[in-house]
Formats: structure tokens, C-alpha cells, sequence
């Protein structure tokens, strides 16, 4: 039988604590998410953004529901937890009062897509200087599994069991190419948190995103594809795999909208 | 004091919500709400304010909301069908305690449930004025957008197609309803990063280094706090109820006629007498069981099927003497209402409820 090595695991491994110890400060606590979960990269991101752009004593996040709903309590940042799929008007409304504030939403897929498109289509049509954020894994993951209207054809939910099919389920809504497509858009990107090169790749995406918002150019959106491996069914480190297989066929990352409107 | 102008009930309220601090409005048309949106786009940005022509009453809602807990006074509206597709956002921010105003311009008296029991999710109320003309339609905008900052909470200014359209001289002055508390809780951006950044949420949990009260805590929090007001906020007006044998009980432009009706009948010798709901919640109920102690017929005058009558039954001093004159009578456009609406029916249903128990002859 072969001797195993003991593992000292008394404290974390060196890297581990480096990167514990490099999050950013605007990070209060741990956040409460499954293993493997991309939000919590995205989250971390978007933060970092906003330090990096020096815009944190004037932002406004306006948060909607989802597993990052639970980000409202780590983040140190003034936020609005609103209703399901409503952060688009109650965004519209703060930065109307207050211009000079640098506001952003954060909604998955299921609060977007599926609960308030009406709401992100007419504030990009108004052009609002506003940025939404889109962590879009394909699945309603605080509800545990279900279906929503980004799911991708053939994935299996608990609401599509053999796997989603148009006959059955319709086709899935890439909102952000839905977006791109509007006038009063500004900048329109979709990145991922799959790979370290899509996660710096993605934060340049937000920092654009941001930038235009503060240049007053109008309307922008980062659609973000996190994994879900609890909701995908999937083993925790699958993750990645399974997101540039599946979804990005259907969501191809990089920009899609670019202009400015002065 | 303020000029006199002739102003219909639309624009006195958009220039009395001005001289109320308000500066941000978001509303979808519908009428008879539609004058309302239309003097609010027109007036406020030459007050230095924002209206917004939402693309739906959810939207328009949801951005008053959102312009509430950035610091504005804010304010949104519709009527009936428009104020429904409000009812979740209403019960989101009387429970995460966003003050907001919403004008109800109903197009009849059919909205008093919702106004007054609401149908949104969750242990709440929303205080509700019912102004009878259009000098009452200008204080009550003013005092609504004080009680809304008084109490962090939406209230609702319920009005009608004859208070929306008629034009009356009024004065518009600014009034001074007493302190408000502090706005410390308002989302300006300036808590970033000071480990003490601030949260508006229904749930109420906080930041994890300085936790919130919970759910649980919260909402508990916010009934006491209705409890306070449903004490503290009633107003009601009492028109010759002393010794009056017939009380009548009727809100809004109806309580108008009704009043009218009572003038006739007294110069002929019947004891009638008006009561009037102010504020529909919280329900004026001592002062009407008061005002009907020594009636022998309680009347109840409204444009609907039975609304308020839930709420005379509650508090009259002789529940049997209750009878419901009113009813739902809506004119064919559907847009306001029908000829029940009318000084010489509503005279002649007081004398018919009268002969019934030998009150009249």
C-alpha cells in the first residue's frame, strides 16, 4: 500500500492566503455561495472597477434577486435592493437626481431576462447613463435549478429534465446582442469568468462599460457569464468547462456595441 | 399671501407638489390621471426638476422609488387599473421605507379598497387622503409629501375625474407641517468605502459588519410603526352630527353633494348631518362612532358596491342602524361616474331609507 504525504492543513496554502489577503476593500466579508460559483469572481470585479476608477464615494449599486443578493451585505458600497427585475427604473430614477453619481445594477439572468426585460430594454432605449451588470448562468440558481429564458438549448434543468428543447421551451434571449442592437446604447460587452484571461479580460470590459457611463455617452451593459455548478449539475470544478462548451456557443464574448453618441 | 389662480385639480396639485419640494415625477398616462403627468412634464423641469413619461405604471413606480431613496422627493401615479399594476412596489416601499407619493386621479370611488387595504404583499398601510374640492386637493398634496418624509412611507392622495378637471380659484403657498427626522438614510454614494456604506432594503439585514435588524425585526418595526400612525394621523369632518338623527357618511367629491343634500333637508326640518372621512387610513373610526351616537339612521353614501361600508360597520355607534345608499354607477365611457352622482337621487334614496324606518315621512 503506498504511503500517502500528510498534508499540513493547520492554515491555508500560501497562495490562498495571498489571495485572501488581495481582495478588494471594498469586500466587508466572505460571501455564502456555492463552491465553484462564478458571481463571486464577477462581484469582485466589479468592485475593484469602481477603486480602480476612483468612483466608490459616489456610487450606487441597485441590486436585484439572486444568489448575489446576498452581496448587498459584503459590499461597501450604498446600495438599493429592489424589486425582482425593476433595478433598470429604480437606477433610472437615482441617477436623474443625482447626475453626478456613478450608478450600476446587478442582476442575473433570471432578473433581467426573465422578470424585467421591459426594464432593461426601455432604459437602454432612453439612452440612461446608467451600467447594468449581467451575471448570466443560464439557470434560476437561488431557486435551485430552473429554467430561465437564457438557458441554452439542450441544457437540463429542473424545469426542462431532458434538456431545454425549442419545441417545448422556446429559444433562449441573448439580451445583450437584444441591447447592442437599440439606440441610446453606448457600450454593450459580454465577457466570462471561466478562465483567468476571461476574468481580466471581463474587468477591462466593466472599466469600459464605467467609463462611458462617466463620459455621460448613455446607456451601457456587461453581460457576465458565470458558472453555476450546482445549478448545472455539474461537479464544482466542471465549471469552467461546462460554460465555454455550452454557453459560449451561444453567447460569443468581446464587444458589441461601441459608439458614442456626441 | 399667494395669488388667487384659476387652476383645474391637475395642475393645482403639480404646483402644489412643487411648492411641496417635489422634483421628480414618473407616470404613465391613463385618464383621468392624464392631465396630472402631463402638467408635471410641462411644469417641473422649469422648477429644476425631472419628469418622466414611463413606458409602464411598473417603470414609472419603480423610478420614483429609486429618485426616493437617492434623496428626492418623489412622486408617481395613476388610477384603478394602473395603480393595480403599482400594488407590488407600494408594498415595497412602505416596507423598505421609501416616502413616495401616489396620486390615485381614480375615475370613480371603486378604488377605496385598494387604496386602503392595498394589494401588495406584507404587513403594511398606506396612509390615504381623500380631498372633497380642489383648495382640500391643494393642502393635501403638501401635507401628503410631509407625512410621506414623516413616516418613510407611501401614501396615496386619492382623487377623481371631477377634482382632476375642474377649475377653481386656489392660493398656492408653501406650509410648514413641522420637523421631519433625519435623512441620514438616504443613498447619495458618499458611504462607499467607509465601511459604513448604507442600504435600503425591504429585508433589512445590513452589512456584515453592522448588521441590520432582519426580516423579523424589520417588519415587525414597520407594523408598530402603522400602528403609531393609524393613531396618530385620522382626520375626519363632522357637519351638523350633533343631534342630527340621520348621519350620513360619504368621502371625496361625493361627501360634497351629500353635503348639499343635508342643507336642503335641514331647511325643511330633517335632522340630517354629514360625516366625512379625511383620511380614508387611517380610518377616522372613534370620531364617527362619536358622531353617530345619537343617530337613528347611519347612511352610507359611496360610488362603489359597499367599499367604506366595511369600515362604518367597524366603528358606527349602532350597527343596525347602518343602510348603504350608494353604488356602482359609472358613466358609459367608463371613465367617471354615472348618474347616481346626483344631489336630487341622493335626496330622494336619504328620504326612502328614512320612510323606511319612520325617521322621514
Amino acid at each position: 500500500m503506498t504511503e500517502l504525504p500528510v498534508v499540513d492543513t493547520s492554515s491555508p496554502p500560501a497562495e490562498a492566503t495571498l489571495a485572501a489577503r488581495s481582495h478588494p476593500d471594498l469586500i466587508l466579508g466572505e460571501h455564502g455561495l456555492c463552491p465553484g460559483c462564478g458571481e463571486p469572481v464577477a462581484l469582485r470585479l466589479l468592485l475593484e472597477v469602481l477603486q480602480d476608477l476612483d468612483v466608490v464615494s459616489r456610487a450606487i449599486g441597485v441590486v436585484g434577486h439572486g444568489c448575489y443578493g446576498s452581496f448587498v451585505q459584503i459590499m461597501d458600497v450604498d446600495v438599493l435592493q429592489c424589486l425582482h427585475g425593476r433595478a433598470p427604473s429604480c437606477a433610472t430614477g437615482i441617477k436623474r437626481v443625482r447626475p453626478g453619481s456613478v450608478v450600476f445594477t446587478l442582476q442575473g439572468d433570471g432578473d433581467m431576462v426573465n422578470e424585467g426585460l421591459q426594464e432593461v430594454l426601455h432604459t437602454a432605449a432612453r439612452g440612461e447613463n446608467v451600467t447594468c451588470v449581467l451575471l448570466n448562468n443560464g439557470v434560476f440558481g437561488d431557486t435551485g435549478g430552473q429554467q430561465t429564458a437564457t438557458t441554452v438549448l439542450g441544457q437540463r434543468t429542473k424545469t426542462s429534465l431532458q434538456g431545454r428543447d425549442a419545441s417545448t421551451h422556446g429559444y433562449p434571449i441573448a439580451i445583450a446582442d437584444l441591447v447592442a442592437a437599440l439606440s441610446g446604447v453606448a457600450y454593450v460587452a459580454r465577457g466570462a469568468v471561466s478562465t483567468p484571461a476571461a476574468v481580466m479580460h471581463t474587468k477591462k470590459l466593466l472599466r469600459s462599460a464605467f467609463e462611458h457611463q462617466l463620459a455621460g455617452e448613455g446607456f451601457s451593459l456587461v453581460e457576465i457569464l458565470t458558472m453555476c455548478p450546482t445549478g448545472w449539475f455539474v461537479p464544482a470544478g466542471d465549471g469552467p468547462g461546462y460554460l465555454e462548451q455550452s454557453m459560449e456557443a451561444e453567447y460569443p464574448l468581446g464587444e458589441l456595441a461601441l459608439r458614442s453618441r456626441s | 399671501m399667494a395669488e388667487l389662480q384659476l387652476l383645474d385639480g391637475c395642475t393645482a396639485a403639480t404646483e402644489a407638489a412643487i411648492a411641496a419640494g417635489c422634483r421628480f415625477f414618473a407616470g404613465y398616462p391613463m385618464s383621468p390621471f392624464t392631465g396630472l403627468l402631463e402638467s408635471m412634464s410641462r411644469r417641473l423641469p422649469q422648477a429644476g426638476g425631472i419628469c418622466i413619461n414611463a413606458e409602464s405604471e411598473i417603470e414609472g413606480v419603480n423610478m420614483a422609488l429609486g429618485a426616493a431613496a437617492a434623496g428626492a422627493r418623489a412622486a408617481t401615479g395613476s388610477c384603478g387599473q394602473g395603480i393595480a399594476l403599482m400594488q407590488e412596489a407600494i408594498a415595497e416601499m412602505a416596507l423598505n421605507e421609501t416616502p413616495v407619493v401616489v396620486f390615485n386621479m381614480a375615475r370613480n370611488q371603486q378604488d377605496y379598497f385598494q387604496c386602503t387595504r392595498g394589494g401588495g404583499w406584507g404587513d403594511y398601510r398606506t396612509i390615504t387622503l381623500a380631498p372633497k374640492d380642489v383648495p382640500e386637493l391643494v393642502e393635501h398634496t403638501q401635507r401628503l409629501f410631509w407625512l410621506a418624509e414623516r413616516y418613510r412611507a407611501p401614501v396615496i392622495l386619492y382623487g377623481d375625474p371631477i377634482l382632476a378637471q375642474t377649475q377653481v380659484g386656489v392660493r398656492i403657498e408653501p406650509r410648514d407641517y413641522g420637523p421631519l427626522p433625519s435623512r441620514d438614510w438616504i443613498l447619495d454614494g458618499s458611504g462607499g468605502g467607509t465601511g459604513k456604506s448604507r442600504q435600503v432594503w425591504t429585508w433589512a439585514m445590513g452589512k456584515v459588519t453592522n448588521p441590520g435588524p432582519g426580516p423579523d425585526g424589520q417588519w415587525r418595526a414597520i407594523a408598530e410603526k402603522f400602528d403609531a400612525v393609524a393613531q396618530a394621523e385620522q382626520q375626519s369632518e363632522s357637519y351638523l352630527v350633533d343631534e342630527a338623527e340621520i348621519v350620513i357618511v360619504a368621502f371625496g367629491t361625493a361627501a360634497l353633494f351629500v353635503t348639499h343634500v343635508v342643507d336642503e333637508l335641514r331647511s325643511e326640518g330633517i335632522r340630517a348631518g354629514v360625516f366625512r372621512p379625511i383620511t380614508l387610513w387611517p380610518f377616522p373610526g372613534p370620531a364617527l362612532r362619536e358622531a353617530t351616537r345619537n343617530a337613528r339612521m347611519v347612511l352610507v353614501y359611496e360610488l362603489n358596491a359597499g367599499q367604506m361600508l366595511d369600515d362604518v360597520r367597524q366603528w358606527a355607534y349602532d350597527r343596525d342602524a347602518i343602510r348603504f345608499i350608494g353604488g356602482v354607477s359609472i358613466h358609459t365611457s367608463g371613465l367617471t361616474y354615472g348618474p347616481l352622482l346626483d344631489a336630487r337621487v341622493i335626496r330622494q334614496r336619504v328620504l326612502d331609507a328614512g320612510a323606511e324606518t319612520g325617521v322621514t315621512t
